[in-house]
């Protein structure tokens, strides 16, 4: 078991489509997540970003540039690119420069500025890139995963496309209750069934929006934390970054095909459960200590299979957890509290952060309506492009 | 775009993928240069056809016109477009394709029987780039 780290504080801006720069999402989320860990930004040693790219620039930016808008200070800067898992890789980054006292205290800032529709590849010919090949040579997008995965489960677990419904159904009502979400309205099972078919069998209302958004957390050392009159701080206890285990034989985003398990037979694990289980194994815990998880929902269908990836219920139970109302709030055990990527969108470099502020609040008592009550372990789940994924244990 | 991924013509046409000659393992889209088997050493890779046939592993389709680099005439209105993942049982591995033009998810089904048929990805004035589809066996185009 590793060291724990505290979360001082943590701080978001709202999630939409405002139309600005990243870095005023970034450091708005910065500077309340300061607030709230009741510091000051030359207080802190050590910056981390989550990367996204800048636009009309050809490179990926985030932690000088945060640092920048907050005001050059000298502090050690640090930039990571792990797709929908920068957040995780950011907060892990921080961690190890606590833990291994390079730094005391850490600002992790995640911000993006979504463009509308679709995700697609940068611009040029570039065939060695496997994210340009699947959009050029299939012209699959995203949701044309979600959509295989979805018709899959249906085939494998009799899962409905009212059963997917009804997962929008619950994040939309927790969403409703969170000021930060993009979308704060209830949807019924009718408004699911009768938005527009993206990608069979999932409709618009069964996938995730892009969006702007922001998150912030402050880290530091349990020294640092007492010293600064913390004395029973959220806690990070676990980190998962883990990559998949050769074949991988689920087709993932982006690639176009799965390793061929004709010369080594896949592994016991799929690479999601493996992403969880290393968490827990961390933490010393198991998903009967839960207290909450949030999940990354990119389809309705996905949250399903995270069900089950983490441990809440087994292979193909999924549906009967989410019909028993063990996922809802004030279930056994509620998943996506802050209303999801369903209520909120993606911003890609923020969405693990934003997890991870959502914990926070939660585990501290104060995530208001949509409190859980007497929350004391929570854990998110992601995955995103070539082979990243992360979960984050946070207890109090 | 992309040179040797498939290969022959009507009844002969192929996928191609590469196979390392030291543990045997499968790559498509063809890996060149270094085999990922964690455990092996690394051998030559050498090209190999794939399975004509497989059974559809999941499928679903794109009812929205995909964004670039995917290449589309916008004067026509978008007509949906299946797809299919298919799992080739002898090279163990599921390979994503477009269906064959006509080829509805309405007429799909995890576990049918599948083949990869050639196909044009689109065309031009100069151009007619070429792909590879599946379509259910049994049907002719």
């Amino acid at each position: 078991m590793t060291e724990e780290v505290a979360v001082l504080g943590a701080g978001m801006h709202p999630w939409g489509k405002w139309g600005r720069n990243f870095t005023e999402y970034g450091v708005a989320a910065a500077r309340a997540a300061l607030i709230d860990a009741g510091l000051e930004w030359r207080d802190i040693g050590a910056i981390i970003g989550a990367d996204t790219v800048r636009g009309g620039y050809p490179g990926y930016v985030a932690g000088a540039t945060f640092a920048k808008a907050l005001g050059w200070q000298g502090a050690r800067v640090t930039s990571v690119y792990a797709a929908c898992a920068s957040g995780a890789q950011a907060i892990e980054a921080a961690r190890a420069q606590i833990l291994a006292g390079l730094a005391d205290v850490v600002l992790v800032v995640g911000a993006d500025a979504a463009p509308k529709g679709f995700f697609r590849p940068a611009g040029g010919d570039r065939p060695d890139d496997p994210d340009w090949l699947r959009f050029r040579i299939l012209g699959a997008t995203n949701p044309v995963y979600f959509g295989l995965y979805a018709r899959r489960r249906m085939a494998l677990h009799g899962d409905t496309p009212d059963d997917f419904a009804q997962v929008k159904v619950k994040n939309s009502a927790m969403g409703a209750l969170n000021p930060f979400a993009r979308y704060r309205g209830r949807v019924t099972a009718e408004e699911v069934a009768g938005s527009a078919v993206v990608a069979d069998p999932l409709r618009l209302l069964d996938i995730c929006a892009t969006s702007d958004g922001g998150a912030a957390v402050v880290l530091s050392s349990m020294e640092f934390a007492r010293g600064h009159g913390q004395a029973e701080p959220v806690r990070i206890r676990a980190v998962s970054t883990v990559t998949p285990r050769y074949p991988n034989t689920v087709l993932d985003l982006p690639e176009i095909a799965t390793d061929s398990a004709v010369a080594v037979d896949p592994p016991e694990e799929t690479f999601r459960r493996s992403i969880t289980r290393t968490a827990y194994e961390e933490a010393g815990i198991g998903p009967e200590d839960l207290s909450l998880a949030e999940v990354y929902d990119l389809s309705t269908a996905l949250e399903l299979q995270w069900y089950e990836d983490l441990g809440l219920c087994g292979e193909g139970e999924g549906v009967k957890l989410l019909r028993d109302g063990a996922t809802a709030l004030g279930g056994r055990i509620p998943v996506n509290v802050s209303g999801g990527l369903a209520s909120f969108g993606e911003a890609v470099p923020a969405q693990a952060i934003a997890q991870v502020c959502e914990l926070s609040w939660q585990l501290r008592g104060e995530a208001g309506d949509r409190q859980v009550v007497g929350a004391r372990v929570g854990i998110t789940a992601n995955q995103g492009l070539f082979g990243h994924g992360s979960a984050v244990i946070a207890v109090r | 775009m992309v040179a040797g991924w498939f290969t022959g013509e009507g009844d002969d046409f192929r996928l191609l993928g590469t196979r390392c000659s030291a543990c045997a393992s499968v790559f498509f889209p063809r890996e060149d240069h270094h085999c990922r088997n964690p455990d092996c050493g690394g051998g030559e890779l050498a090209p190999v056809p794939l399975s004509r046939r497989g059974r559809v592993w999941s499928f679903t389709d794109s009812r929205y016109r995909p964004p670039s680099p995917y290449v589309t005439d916008p004067e026509l209105s978008w007509e949906p477009c299946a797809f299919i993942a298919v799992e080739l049982e002898p090279e163990r591995m599921v390979v994503l394709g477009q269906a064959a033009p006509g080829i509805t998810v309405a007429e799909l089904a995890v576990g049918l029987e599948v083949e990869v048929v050639p196909g044009v990805l689109h065309e031009d004035a100069e151009t007619t780039w070429t792909t590879w589809h599946w379509r259910p066996t049994g049907v002719t185009a």
